[in-house]
């Protein structure tokens, strides 16, 4: 026993020595050139300290976006956009349920891809990100002040919304494609009639500059080939939009074989501008067809959706000069285009080189006619003419490319599971790194503008397997970290992500940090239910609709006992946060609600519907630990049978 | 036994001589602790009269705050008042009654037991106030331990809620 109790003293004295003067050491730490430059140190964010980018990442099948911040790969926040959220009622508060309608009612969830941030003259600017919902399309625009969904639209004549969200380097549109192809406008026919029938539909939706309103203001309906990727010129390539397509074969069945027979499928590029200003002087027919617009009010809080009747479709071949063909290798996926817009990059993925077109030899070639054919009166133009260069053999599986600001290009590599660093205009290989595992999409913050800042890059894997605890079947995704600030890429830091993320979009945290919004002001709240103060607590019955006007605040609601409510009721509880402070929101929870929750921040008005089914007394809660009292900050409601003349009464404190 | 005292000793002179930079600094938190029982004396001294903080006058404490200093003229500003009027209903009746006391203390006559800074500053900047002024802390613990919500008031406003407390 005292020899034990020796140890451990010793054990403890040890501890000690080798801890007790924890400042002399890091210090020294510091001092220390070769500990400085080690991965760990590169990515860790002491606490209490900002990371110095916000990453923003597709949730994929969760149908969300979250946030994380860069280096330290830690998840700050997951945005509701086309999924409801039980975690704070999205979706299920009636202020919010308008967001998730469409022309197919009301759709609960989507697969969330490509978020990209809004731009000014080619460099991101911080006010909005936009998301596509890809299987019930529609494109989500984001403040980046509040980070809450501000307006969803809905993309007619369009399935499978997957070359999409992009924007032009003004913000001028958001732009969305067809992944499939579909009869335009949609009828009965028969699917083996699909060649020649079927279109893809090219949106071009408007952004307001100052309030970011999308506008659907023409879709060009392109021959019926599978839009897959897009981004859009830049720089002297601004005004041109260029779209990946596979299937030029025009398949409807078995694509794993037969999309995969031409050698080589098209880069569609686009003159947006021309279009534009065709369809600025009446060019084009308006559609009739149906689809949402959904719009968030900050100041009442309540989002509306609106059905839309008509659509201005354009027939590419009526604008001549307009529209061409690239020919591209092999089914080709990611189209990125570098920060000068001289560089198309068609990721041929069953190819195996990387094809990069030029737009001054896309140019040259419009102009001299190099043409080799048309798809339905759409000129292709002479590969050769157009192709700039060629990364011969540099991975299996090209998928996606990302720019840094030094005039290199960095491309994922499904197949391989590798990143590989090249340079652009050599077309040589400079570094390969393996990733974990099966690559898909790659980011470096700002690389897709005329501005990237190239100190990391993101790869975001599809398969996770033994990276990290088991965690039974399913499993989050992973991502890697690596700092592209050298010539050769270093692995940094492995992070799990949430949902599937496709694309990511990252910005210097300085760019919007200071922007954000800390709470809702109660004197800007103009919902038509609020409650300002207590004195404008209360209940009125409708019928067999009860609205309750409640109030929160630390720590209690107003009222908290509510009498004369009968089975058969709808209740509406309106209830406001009278918080005026930063980070006090408070939870409403009803037993038995059929929803969900509500979390409702500082000067907000969220409402909740309940529908009480059982005789008795039952208590609501908040669920949002909000201060040493939050346990009290409780209630009751009776519910009397659906025949009981009880009258509707209201208290606090009585 | 007699060898783990040694071992101890021998610890602690470690610790010692391991931190020798941090010497001086011990020795302030250790008279910085010795002040406290005094306080505490005091405190007790003062326990047997049990004034609880809302009833306690102390009209120079200026309490933790941005406001240092308010001149109140001897005339009531009815107009300011009544914005002042305005905003209490807005933003502290959830918890703040003039007639009684509520979650929090009633603000009639609290002129007679507060300095006009202390009440601003316990508007503009309660989560310090509670932390560091010595009278909102015993008020915190009073009140159960709900704390006075920053309703993010301006100086202008939070003067103007001051004003109205006079006509009160």
């Amino acid at each position: 026993m005292k020899n034990t109790f020796k140890l451990m003293v010793g054990l403890l004295m040890a501890g000690i020595v080798m801890t007790s003067c924890n400042n002399q050491n890091s210090s020294n730490n510091k001092a220390n050139g070769a500990l400085s430059s080690s991965a760990a140190e590169k990515v860790y964010v002491a606490p209490g300290e900002h990371d110095e980018y916000y990453a923003f990442m597709s949730g994929g099948f969760s149908g969300n976006l979250t946030v994380y911040g860069l280096p330290s790969g830690r998840m700050f926040k997951e945005i509701p956009v086309f999924s409801q959220y039980p975690t704070n009622g999205y979706g299920y508060s009636e202020e919010t349920k308008p967001m998730l309608e469409t022309s197919f009612g009301f759709v609960p969830w989507d697969d969330s891809h490509h978020p990209d941030i809004s731009q000014t003259n080619g460099e991101l600017d911080g006010r909005w990100i936009f998301i596509n919902g890809n299987n019930t399309p529609r494109i989500a625009r984001i403040s980046l002040k509040t980070f809450e969904t501000e307006e969803i639209i809905e993309v007619p004549n369009s399935a499978g919304n997957h070359s999409s969200s992009f924007i032009t380097e003004n913000t001028e549109y958001v732009v969305a494609g067809t992944r499939f192809s579909v009869p335009v406008p949609q009828r009965d026919m028969p699917i083996n009639e699909y060649k020649g029938n079927f279109k893809g539909a090219l949106s071009f939706i408007s952004v307001d500059p100052e309030h970011g309103h999308m506008d659907l203001k023409f879709q060009i309906l392109m021959p019926g080939f599978n839009y897959d990727l897009s981004h859009p010129g830049r720089g002297k390539s601004h005004g041109w939009f260029f779209f990946t397509t596979y299937n030029s074969e025009e398949a409807s069945t078995l694509l794993e074989v037969n999309a995969s027979q031409n050698d080589k499928d098209f880069i569609a590029a686009i003159n947006w501008k021309k279009i534009e200003e065709y369809v600025n002087n009446g060019g084009g027919t308006m559609m009739p067809t149906n689809y949402a617009h959904n719009v968030y009010d900050e100041h009442t809080h309540t989002a509306t959706s609106t059905m839309k009747k008509e659509v201005r479709v354009v027939n590419p071949t009526d604008v001549p000069g307009a529209v061409y063909l690239l020919p591209t290798p092999k089914s080709p996926h990611g189209c990125d285009v570098d920060p000068s817009g001289e560089y198309i990059v068609g990721n041929g993925k069953l190819s195996a080189n990387l094809t990069v077109h030029s737009f001054t030899k896309m140019l040259d070639a419009i102009e001299n006619e190099k043409f080799d054919g048309d798809a339905y009166g759409i000129p292709i133009l002479n590969f050769d003419d157009v192709l700039a260069g060629t990364v011969e053999q540099p991975g299996l599986g090209p998928l996606h490319t990302e720019f840094d600001d030094q005039g290199n290009a960095y491309t994922t590599f499904f197949i391989s599971s590798e990143v590989v660093k090249w340079k652009l205009g050599s077309w040589e290989v400079i570094d390969r790194k393996p990733t974990y595992y099966s690559v898909g999409h790659l980011m470096i913050p700002g690389g897709n503008s005329r501005k990237p800042f190239g100190k990391y890059v993101v790869a975001m894997n599809k398969i996770t397997k033994d990276r990290y605890l088991p965690t039974g079947p399913e499993l989050e995704h992973s991502a890697q970290l690596y700092d592209i600030s050298g010539e050769k890429m270093e692995l940094l830091y492995d992070f799990p992500t949430h949902g599937e993320p496709h694309y990511a979009a990252a910005i210097p945290a300085s760019i919007i940090k200071d922007k954000t919004q800390k709470i809702y002001k109660l004197a800007e709240n103009q919902h038509p239910r609020k409650a300002l103060s207590d004195s404008d607590a209360k209940i009125v019955r409708d019928g067999k609709n009860v609205h309750v006007y409640m109030t929160m605040i630390r720590s209690h609601f107003s009222p908290d006992n509510i009498e004369g409510i009968k089975v058969g009721d709808k209740v509406f509880f309106h209830i406001t946060n009278l918080e005026q402070d930063f980070d006090v929101p408070h939870g409403f929870a009803m037993i038995g609600a059929n929803n969900a929750e509500l979390l409702i921040m500082p000067g907000q008005t969220r409402t909740l519907t309940w529908e009480p089914k059982q005789v008795g007394v039952w208590p609501f809660y908040c669920t949002d630990f909000c201060s040493a009292l939050h346990q009290e900050m409780q209630g009751y409601i009776r519910v009397s049978p659906a025949d009981s003349d009880i009258e509707l009464s209201w208290s606090l404190g009585e | 036994m007699k060898s783990t005292l040694k071992l101890l000793t021998l610890i602690l002179a470690l610790m010692v001589f391991n931190c020798g930079g941090k010497e001086e600094k011990k020795k302030e938190g250790f008279s910085y602790q010795q002040k406290a029982p005094t306080e505490q004396t005091q405190k007790k001294e003062a326990a047997p009269e049990k004034v609880p903080a809302s009833k306690r006058v102390d009209l120079s404490n200026k309490g933790v705050g941005p406001i240092t200093s308010v001149a109140l003229d001897s005339n009531i500003d009815q107009a300011m008042a009544d914005k002042g009027a305005d905003v209490f209903k807005k933003m502290c009746t959830a918890c703040h009654r003039t007639e009684k006391k509520f979650i929090g203390p009633s603000p009639k006559d609290i002129l007679d037991r507060r300095s006009p800074e202390w009440v601003m500053n316990m508007i503009l900047n309660p989560e310090e106030m509670v932390q560091k002024d010595p009278l909102a802390k015993e008020l915190l613990i009073e009140f159960n331990g709900s704390p006075m919500a920053n309703q993010n008031l301006t100086e202008e406003e939070a003067r103007a809620v001051l004003e109205y407390f006079r006509t009160l």
